[in-house]
């Protein structure tokens, strides 16, 4: 029993399956009017209704963002917003998707700009036009503090806006929104990028790993395995020693090969 | 949606045995690994490489008769014609010219852009989607490099070439594992965030087939990190790296002494076709999860079609490990929303356990990929031991629960912000509730045959990232795949700069290639409207289709 049920699982690929006795309902995209099975994304829905994507496509794992989507819902004023493969239909959704909005990414040397708020004055000095409306945070689909994250490069607190963006998809809904004209998600990347550059201390042992390779170390440690026969090879790949999950403290027993 | 009230019953068994696991790993003990032995025998059983229906062997080109066989969906691909009718096109009128162009804005051809740029060149980027629409932004797990001083290039190689069953080609697995640093180190330099310790250490995690700690990690969105900086500094150096959106290549155009001199590219959105001359081109476009190979599920991006390899393939080019498809062994089997999403290595590595049904383990939980999705299929198919979904698909446990146990509460949501959010809107707390998995179609191992600089066998003519094969033998282990197409990438990069300071000349353009390839097809007496590459996949309704009454498609595609 088990087993036909999960032969014919293997065949149904990413196509959704649709149970028996699915409520269909009306959603509109872009105002027209579609019946759709009511457990499918927006995205799929679409699909559902005969669209094929080029564009507001790309992952379909809710982490490109290209296919942010905004809509309202009949009868109720608010504007929702949400990311059309991760969001469900719901009946008489009025929705249109935003494949692109324009936003203004300037171009910098990461190698010539401080670490500190002069950083973001000389790059993206509209946002400090921020007037705190909210709107930003309110649309993101990723659930974001953008309003908060604005906040705190005004304060010319990179480490916050880097944490408080890390999620950040690039999808451009806040942008679309913002009263200021300013430009949330590219001063973002810029302030994740400064803080990985200069807030985030360099690691010294990826340094010393590299001049150990340039030094060919480990050249001859390769070349040993490149000339074992495939029996010792295997051998070697057998026996290796396994650091344990919890490894606080562990040290290895071979060093040689270190 | 929220687990159905039966589903929810059964999780009751998990959670009967969940505190005596979870004492077992602190003590250090899992479930044995399989021996090599037994590891080669549950693949042959139970892995769907290794199946004999739905495949057959390439009967044209470079890889005919090479004693493969190949899923019926790729060799489809390849006994096909072009988009194109070589015939009426005019190669004498580029659209753009330029010194380097790659094909594929993602990871590896980003990469490859600022390393090209770097050494003075001017590059075209010709993308299918947008700009970083592409496998490497949805990569979650992290980044492998042999720089703990507990490991060293030795173990990763070991691991390498042992997780790929000892097929890799040792030079390109060598250059691998010895660049790996420098890479890190490059992308640290960028502006890249790492997880860090707060005096700027690596906090590294374990992944599958590793025998040390050696993945590098930006939380859960570590290729988004990577994509993110990456395409940013390419957008910082938009005076030399033109970006060509939603204009996929279909066909490479040689010159009459058989080197690379450029692409034939489709606009998707006004069907008209363009000419890039250039004089070195680089191919970095990535997977082909979405050709769904036996009707799996797949975790790759809309685009992920192997269209690189086809064109490669049509210039003579062969291809290399192909016959090797890579599962990951836990895709999401439910919601039905969430099917083929990939449920991070992270997870086991942090502590969760596959278990069956009854809640028993009933596997290492960090085999190889290829032999975990065995494992998790045996469970399913023959032990009878799977859990079945509302709408008949199936899927064993992975007890999720467990890392906050083991690790603290709060653990799942902060260090899988991304899967917390997506299963929480079907009303799944996957710190509470274990997820059901089942193999997805996710990585494609093989890919077209070059050197360990990236060069084909065409003069000009590079590949980098997930097209290229061989790195990874037959099996890739997590964590590899963004190391290689920042290190292939890299020196696809410099290497396609060096080429054309020598000195490039090109003579006349041409597609002759094209229409030798189809002669061939005739020859062999393949008779087919198909066409490649099949640059989307098609999940239109077909009932809408079928009563598009004038519509022509060309392919998927109208
Ligand atoms: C969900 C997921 C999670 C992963 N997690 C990890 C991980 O944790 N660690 C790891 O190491 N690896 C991971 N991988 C694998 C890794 O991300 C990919 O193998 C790698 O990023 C591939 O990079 P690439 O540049 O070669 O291809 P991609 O990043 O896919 O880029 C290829 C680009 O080429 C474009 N393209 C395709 N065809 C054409 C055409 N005809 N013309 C023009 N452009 C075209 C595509 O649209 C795309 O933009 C993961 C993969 C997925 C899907
Ligand atoms: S911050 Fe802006 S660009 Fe980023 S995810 Fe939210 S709405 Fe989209
Ligand atoms: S929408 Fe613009 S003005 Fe309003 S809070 Fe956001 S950034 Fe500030
Ligand atoms: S398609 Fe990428 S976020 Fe929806």
């Amino acid at each position: 029993m088990t087993t036909t049920v999960a032969k014919d699982a293997m065949r149904k690929g990413d196509k959704t399956v649709i149970a028996e006795g699915t409520r269909m309902i009306p959603i509109y995209v872009m105002g027209k009017r579609y019946f759709v099975p009511e457990t499918l994304t927006i995205q799929k829905a679409m699909e559902y209704a005969g669209y094929q994507f080029i564009r507001s496509c790309g992952c379909r794992g809710g982490i490109c963002g290209a296919c942010a989507t905004v809509y309202r819902l009949e009868g109720d004023y608010k504007l929702y917003s949400g990311l059309a493969c991760q969001t469900v239909v719901q009946p008489n959704m009025y929705l249109v998707q935003i494949p692109f909005f324009p936003a203004n990414k300037v171009a910098y040397d990461i190698e010539k700009l401080p670490y500190d708020v002069t950083a973001i004055q000389t790059t993206y000095p509209e946002t400090f036009r921020c007037v705190q409306c909210n709107a930003c945070t309110k649309v993101c689909p990723m659930d974001l503090q953008v309003m908060d994250y604005m906040a705190a490069a005004i304060r010319g607190d990179i480490e916050a806006v880097a944490e408080m963006s890390r999620s950040c998809i690039m999808c451009g809904l806040c942008t679309s929104r913002c009263p200021a004209e300013t430009n949330q998600y590219n001063m973002a990347e810029l302030c994740r990028r400064l803080y990985g550059r200069y807030g985030q201390k360099k690691s010294q042992q990826v340094a010393k790993r590299v001049e150990e390779i340039k030094a060919g170390k480990y050249d001859p440690m390769i070349e040993e395995l490149q000339s074992l026969p495939l029996e010792e090879l295997k051998k070697r790949y057998e026996e290796r020693e396994w650091e344990p999950v919890m490894s606080e403290g562990w040290e290895p027993k071979e060093t040689k090969y270190l | 949606m929220a687990y159905t009230p039966e589903m929810k019953e059964l999780i009751k068994r998990v959670e009967a045995t969940r505190p005596e696991r979870v004492e077992r790993v602190k003590q250090g003990i899992q479930f044995p690994k399989l021996s090599l032995e037994e590891s080669q025998r549950r693949l042959k059983t139970y892995h769907p490489d290794y199946k004999e229906e739905g495949r057959r062997e390439f009967k044209i080109g470079p890889n005919k008769g090479d004693g493969h066989s190949y899923p019926d969906e790729v060799v489809d691909l390849f006994e096909a014609k072009s988009r194109i009718d070589p015939e009426i096109v005019d190669l004498s009128k580029p659209d753009y010219e330029t010194d380097v162009l790659i094909i594929g804005g993602g990871g590896a051809g980003t990469t490859a852009s600022l390393f090209a740029q770097e050494n003075g060149m001017k590059v075209i980027i010709a993308t299918k989607l947008r700009h970083g629409d592409a496998n490497t932004i949805m990569a979650e797990g992290g980044i492998q490099s042999a720089d703990s001083t507990k490991d060293s290039p030795y173990y990763h190689y070991l691991d390498i070439i042992g997780g790929g069953h000892f097929t890799n080609k040792p030079e390109l697995v060598k250059v691998l594992t010895l660049d790996a640093p420098l890479i890190i180190q490059w992308l640290e330099s960028l502006g890249m965030n790492f997880d860090k310790t707060p005096d700027g250490e690596m906090r590294l995690l374990a992944g599958g087939g590793t025998c040390r700690k050696r993945m590098h990690s930006c939380g859960d969105v570590t290729g988004a990190e990577i994509m993110r900086t990456i395409r940013d500094e390419a957008r910082n150096r938009r005076d030399d790296i033109t970006v060509l959106e939603y204009q996929p290549a279909v066909e490479i155009i040689l010159d009459e002494d058989g080197k690379a001199a450029g692409a034939l590219l489709y606009n998707m959105e006004t069907e008209e076709y363009t000419i890039v001359k250039a004089k070195a081109v680089i191919i970095t476009t990535g997977g082909c999860g979405r050709l769904h190979i036996q009707g799996f599920a797949t975790t790759n991006h809309y685009g992920a079609t192997m269209d690189g390899i086809v064109m490669a393939y049509r210039c003579g080019v062969p291809h290399c490990f192909l016959y090797a498809t890579q599962y990951h062994p836990t895709g999401a089997a439910y919601p039905e929303q969430n099917v083929g999403l990939l449920i991070t290595e992270k997870m086991r590595t942090a502590g969760a356990q596959p278990v069956n049904i009854d809640g028993e383990e009933f596997t290492f939980p960090l085999e190889p990929r290829d032999v975990e999705s065995a494992n998790i299929i045996r469970e399913c198919m023959d032990v009878g031991k799977g859990i079945p979904t509302p709408v008949g698909r199936i899927g064993v446990w992975l007890d999720t629960p467990m890392i906050d146990m083991l690790r603290g509460e709060g653990t799942v949501e902060h260090d899988f912000p991304a899967k917390y959010i997506q299963f929480k809107r079907y009303g799944i707390d996957i710190s509470k509730e274990p997820l059901l998995v089942y193999p997805t179609l996710h990585y494609q191992n093989g890919g077209v045959e070059a050197n360990e600089w990236g060069e084909t066998k065409i003069p000009g003519l590079f590949v980098a990232g997930e097209v290229l094969g061989g790195i990874h033998g037959e099996n890739r282990l997590m964590g590899n795949s963004l190391l290689d197409i920042n290190v292939y990438g890299r020196r696809a990069g410099i290497r396609a700069a060096e080429y054309v300071k020598e000195g490039i000349t090109l003579k006349k353009l041409t597609l002759e290639h094209v229409r030798a390839y189809h002669k061939e097809l005739k020859e062999a007496g393949i008779e087919t409207d198909r066409i490649s590459p099949m640059l989307l996949p098609d999940y239109s309704n077909p009932e809408v289709r079928a009563k598009q009454l004038t519509a022509r498609y060309f392919g998927t595609l109208r």
